[in-house]
């Protein structure tokens, strides 16, 4: 059942509406678990969309299995997906920045609020994104530090090849996974793929993995995949790599391989004067999990994350 | 007077940006004015050069006081000033949402790191930013509350209000409460435009500047003392939102003084033409915030109200 969430009229002959779709059993006994599915607060993230599809295939394919509530929200900032934008068309901050939302706020806030109200009271919320248009991600859930206990039993089932546990920051307080699970809604972010893209293999990884949770919540009883056991990483381990010059990146190595420390990982080459700007390597031994996807680059364009470690 | 190139960004498609700082006086770091960090702020750009301009001269007339310095950095980002974008033209993201910077990350937090690094040690800073909503302000200092700020500082400015703001997560990274935390008196002035020039205003900015300058011992300087500023705090601004969505018709400016039950603004019917709405004053006040687009959509704050406050 197609619900909205929030509509708010546009200028001209149009509403901005954010969407759902419910799907639930045919009898409800009113003990059902709820699971919310949320993506598209990025307009150039689409990696969510297809997953959101495949849910929703899936599920209606099977509906005798389905014994809890399954929310699908597949775009919470709609007029972004269809202009490309990654946030807001309009509004200056990131859709991601302005949670729990203000009712008496602009109207972003107005919006940020209305979905954090239609969310609250779920059991679960797995809100998925997709990198951005320049860097390449494996399937990894990201989790801060202070939640972590929490939300790492769910994280470890999506079948993701990576857990990150990250430091808390003051700015990620304004994040929707911030918000909701300050509100005593468990939320794990997914991050895959890359922006402006589908990667349809990341997006079967992912919706096999919500299958698992969804089956460890009661909320589904068909058969599930056996989700993989991801690395598990706390901030600490991994190592970054930044562009020095400015020019053109192509990478020698393949994303989601072991390298060396010290090993050539590309080249940022120029293209005027055909020489080689900077040979980039790894600053420690480990993963792959990051690569820069985007070829130009400029100081301090962010080219790949390293997982210390080792790793099969 | 001396320029100087206080951070480069090498670049290979274009020219590198190569940001400068002018430098007034020497000695003690007294006072640092930034003018524009995103590519629309060109009141904020205008402004700055006519402070180097005023600078330049007092200086050379011998009213910059004892050992004091004064540095005004007037363009941070013109590289996407130059192509018509507000934040970062690589990756659109937004350097004053960098601060403190890193040296080591990627572009916008390294511009944030070389900026802040050249600006650290000012006794008091002074930003021309603009706001998220796009609008037109009564002229202002604004000051974030961390607990360092000093109202009655922002009243050397005499500017007509000073606004405090509680600041939330996404604030934590903005120059104005990076500069608070790292010991320096920031200020942030708001004048009526952004991505035009207004002269009134502008003019009222450098004045503003330099009667501060004046009052804090730095500068020798003879002008009007300026207004005793209303103080206000931002969450104490009432707010007026449209029910309709439309074509958008103000009829009330920023600081005009307004009556519960005035019409402050109609929506008009974008495709036939009749009124919609009426936007009515709920109370007596001075406009502090007016929205100035001419579309409005359902739920946009159109005025902000300073409430029972007269002329």
């Amino acid at each position: 059942m197609i619900k909205e969430v929030v509509s708010v009229g546009l200028a001209v002959d149009e509403c901005l509406r954010v969407k759902k779709n419910v799907l639930q059993p045919e009898r409800l006994s009113g003990d059902e678990k709820r699971i919310c599915i949320v993506t598209g607060t990025h307009g150039d993230e689409l990696e969510g969309q297809y997953v959101c599809y495949e849910l929703n295939r899936m599920i209606q394919e099977h509906k005798e299995n389905l014994k809890g509530i399954v929310e699908i929200y597949p775009a919470l900032n709609p007029l972004g997906v269809d202009s490309i934008s990654r946030g807001i068309p309009m509004f200056d901050l990131d859709m991601n920045r302005i949670f729990p939302g203000d009712e008496k706020g602009a109207v972003a806030e107005h919006v940020a609020a209305r979905i954090i109200e239609d969310i609250a009271g779920a059991d679960l919320c797995i809100d998925i994104h997709a990198s951005n248009i320049f860097l390449r991600e494996i399937p990894q859930a990201r989790i801060n530090v202070n939640t972590a206990r929490q939300l790492l039993p769910f994280a470890r089932r999506l079948n993701l090849d990576f857990v990150w546990i990250h430091a808390a920051a003051t700015v990620l307080e304004s994040t929707l996974a911030h918000s909701l699970n300050s509100i005593q809604v468990p939320t794990v972010v997914v991050e895959m793929g890359v922006g402006m893209r589908i990667t349809e293999e990341f997006c079967h990884q992912l919706t096999d993995g919500i299958f698992c949770v969804m089956k460890d919540l009661g909320v589904w009883d068909g058969e599930v995949a056996k989700p993989k056991t991801p690395i598990i990483s706390q901030d600490g381990e991994v190592g970054f790599v930044n562009a020095e010059a400015p020019g053109i990146f192509v990478p020698c190595v393949e994303h989601w391989r072991n390298v060396q420390k010290g090993q050539r990982i590309g080249r940022i080459l120029n293209s005027l004067d055909g020489t080689v700007e900077q040979e980039v390597c790894a600053p420690i031994h480990g993963m792959l999990f990051t690569l820069r996807e985007y070829p130009v680059v400029s100081c301090g364009s962010l080219i790949a994350r390293v997982l210390g470690g080792d790793f099969e | 007077m001396k320029k100087e190139c206080i951070y480069t960004l090498k670049k290979q498609y274009r020219d590198d940006l190569n940001i400068y700082g002018y430098r007034f006086g020497q000695g003690e770091k007294a006072a640092c004015i930034v003018g524009s960090i995103r590519g629309n702020e060109v009141q904020q750009l205008y402004i700055c050069s006519q402070l180097v301009k005023s600078l330049k001269r007092l200086e050379e007339n011998g009213a910059i006081v004892g050992r004091n310095e004064v540095m005004v950095i007037p363009s941070v980002n013109h590289s996407s000033m130059n192509i018509s974008k507000r934040f970062w033209a690589t990756d659109n993201t937004d350097i004053n949402r960098m601060f403190p910077g890193y040296d080591a990350g990627e572009t916008t937090q390294r511009i944030a790191a070389g900026l802040f690094d050249a600006i650290q040690g000012y006794q008091y800073g002074i930003q021309f930013p603009s706001f998220y909503l796009p609008g037109d302000f009564v002229p202002h200092v604004r000051m974030m509350e961390t607990g360092f700020q000093s109202h009655a500082l922002a009243n050397q400015f005499g500017m007509p209000y000073v606004v405090i703001r509680k600041p939330k997560p996404i604030d934590t990274t903005t120059l104005n409460y990076n500069w608070q935390i790292w010991n320096t008196n920031a200020f942030s002035l708001y004048t009526s435009a952004t991505d035009r020039i207004d002269r009134d205003s502008a003019r009222q900015a450098v004045a503003c500047v330099l009667r501060f300058l004046t009052q804090m011992g730095i500068l020798r300087y003879t002008s009007h003392s300026g207004y005793l500023a209303s103080v206000i705090r931002e969450e104490e601004l009432f707010n007026i939102k449209t029910g309709v969505s439309g074509i958008y018709q103000r009829y009330a400016n920023p600081g005009e003084e307004i009556h519960q039950g005035q019409i402050l603004a109609s929506v008009i019917d974008p495709l036939e033409g009749e009124e919609l709405a009426r936007v009515l004053s709920p109370t007596d006040g001075i406009i502090f915030f007016a929205h100035s687009a001419p579309l409005v959509m359902e739920g946009t704050i159109v005025f902000k109200i300073i409430e029972r406050l007269h002329e």
